[in-house]
């Protein structure tokens, strides 16, 4: 095992009672990486990424996080978390912006210790790092939903960690804090050093940012370097989706064609 | 301990009272944002099943003679909010049914029991509607010791507690044990609800756990104020109830909560107001 390795997926299998989710998963993630998952809406990301956390347990193999196995893995705070739920969280949850990223510090802070000065300062550096900070005191629901998603960053930044898992973070988040979200996630990348795991379905938006790629639908048919993966796109989509998709970016000029398909994944893949 | 056997029997009460005014909007306010402020009306009527229990002890067994009804209770409280969490993981897609099923199952055995009891119906009233004039020297001291523990608990796992209502999965993933933490939570429903019992009684319980809050959250930006101001709008019904029901001679629990329907009331409409003045504001700063 190298050093720098920050997960590792070693033959996983889970399914849903007489459902098989994910089959035979083998993953590395690098340090300093920042990988894009996709797959077409029910191809197992969201499983994956609950077997990455510790919150599932897979029927077969073995989730290992900065080398230790996921089950003896006690330093969460390595880890920020930002769910796809986040989106449709209780939208009335009567929380400010500063209230809701000091939960990302309750787990490193500890039971029977309480909040200090000092991570109320980290709370308000973690809202800058987002541009945020204007709106410290403001209620959580009174936000639009791409300045929510900001501050559900910051709550998972906030711990300081090695690791960033995004699980379809720009769901319900309007185009144009689509781009400026990316931007926000590859500038965390490259300056902070932080490693990221985006899952999307939406690949022409992300292939923009990701240093890595890989396609999953119950198996994993595709991982490797951006340019390896937009070199075979065409090939993998066929696979991945079992159609022939072509993808269309949403700001390159690669000369892709524009197919119309009825296929409701492949309309998300297009949006 | 000197002095709170020199209290009056009115005193009593009120000391009751005014820690029941406090703790039970605390635990409120976590109810209100896990949406679950309903399973305190199953829990109480549990709470009921543990009394009568505890009665029907005491008449039984010459040597059972000490059990207090409020602990069987208590007891009883806290086996009705696991069972209530167990149903809910039975009924994934349906988990509100849990309430409904230990509430009524609850009722039932107490209904048969206090057939059996032989006990005087001032008695049941009491557990029913409360009573602050009855609030006996041990009932204080149960009443401030659950209450005690229960702010202690909260105090503890306070910020723990707050993340797991606001996003149970985040939680978890965070390293928070939410398993362990889901059960202190029900231990902690449970204490407030015995406590109340004396004052309120078993019906109207649920009130003080949801009135104040209900009222708080109308102006509240942040979880803590709604705790503060559920704290005061619960201290204000519970004061008011007291005062009014003694110049009226009606029974302080039903008062302490139609004082609490009447602030929420009242909260509601400031709250309209409010609103009306804002947007007819903006719509002359536009104009």
């Amino acid at each position: 095992m190298s050093q720098k390795e920050v997960l590792r997926l070693e033959g996983i299998d889970f399914d849903y009672g007489s459902q098989q989710v994910l089959e035979d998963i083998h993953l590395h993630v690098e340090a300093g990486s920042f990988l894009g998952l996709v797959g077409p809406n029910g191809s197992g990301k969201s499983t994956m990424m609950k077997l990455i956390l510790g919150l599932m347990k897979p029927d077969r193999g073995e989730v290992s996080l900065f080398g230790t196995p996921v089950q003896s893995f006690k330093d969460w705070s390595r880890i920020g978390y930002v769910s796809q739920k986040a989106n449709s969280f209780n939208s009335g949850f009567p929380a400010t912006v500063f209230e809701v990223v000091s939960m990302g510090l309750y787990g490193k802070i500890g039971l029977f210790r309480f909040i200090t000065k000092k991570h109320r300062q980290k709370v308000r550096e973690a809202v800058a790092q987002v541009g945020m900070s204007d709106y410290l005191n403001r209620s959580i629901g009174q936000l639009s939903g791409g300045q929510q998603q900001r501050v559900f960053i910051a709550r998972a930044l906030v711990s300081e960690p090695d690791l960033l898992i995004l699980d379809e973070p720009t769901v319900g988040v309007d185009a144009q804090s689509v781009q400026n979200f990316y931007q926000l996630l590859k500038s965390l990348n490259q300056d902070n050093g932080i490693t990221l795991i985006l899952v999307t379905h939406d690949i022409g938006a992300m292939t923009d940012y990701v240093t890595d790629v890989a396609c999953l639908n119950k198996c994993l048919h595709f991982h490797g370097g951006r340019q390896e993966f937009e070199d075979n796109q065409d090939t993998m989509m066929q696979r991945m989706y079992g159609t022939d998709v072509h993808v269309l970016d949403h700001n390159h000029d690669h000369d892709h064609h524009h197919h119309h398909h009825d296929h409701d994944d492949i309309k998300e893949l297009q949006r | 301990m000197e002095l709170l056997e020199q209290l009056t029997f009115l005193e009593r009460g009120i000391i009751a009272g005014l820690l029941i005014g406090f703790t039970a909007p605390l635990i409120g306010a976590f109810l209100l944002v896990r949406r679950m402020t309903i399973i305190s009306e199953g829990l109480s009527h549990v709470t009921l099943t543990g009394i009568t229990a505890g009665v029907l002890m005491i008449q039984t067994a010459a040597w059972l003679e000490w059990v207090n009804p409020l602990y069987t209770g208590l007891l009883f409280s806290l086996l009705g909010s696991l069972a209530i969490e167990k149903l809910r993981q039975v009924y994934k897609h349906f988990s509100e049914l849990a309430v409904p099923i230990i509430l009524s199952g609850g009722v039932g055995v107490s209904a048969v029991m206090i057939s059996i009891a032989a006990t005087s119906y001032t008695e049941w009233y009491n557990y029913l509607f409360g009573s602050i004039v009855t609030v006996s020297l041990n009932d204080l001291f149960f009443s401030l010791g659950v209450g005690a523990a229960a702010l202690l608990i909260l105090g503890l796992f306070y910020k723990e507690l707050l993340s797991l209502s606001f996003d149970s999965e985040f939680a978890a993933a965070s390293g928070i044990p939410a398993r362990r933490l889901n059960f202190i939570f029900s231990l902690l429903i449970a204490l407030v609800i015995s406590m109340s019992i004396m004052i309120v009684g078993i019906l109207l319980v649920g009130a003080l756990i949801t009135l104040p809050v209900a009222a708080a959250v109308l102006f509240a930006k942040s979880f803590r104020q709604v705790m503060i101001l559920g704290i005061l709008f619960g201290e204000a019904a519970v004061i008011g109830g007291i005062i009014s029901s003694y110049y009226l001679n009606v029974a302080t629990g039903g008062m302490i909560v139609l004082t609490g329907v009447i602030l929420l009331a009242g909260a509601v409409l400031v709250r309209r107001l409010m609103d009306i003045f804002s947007s007819s504001r903006k719509e002359e700063s536009t104009a």
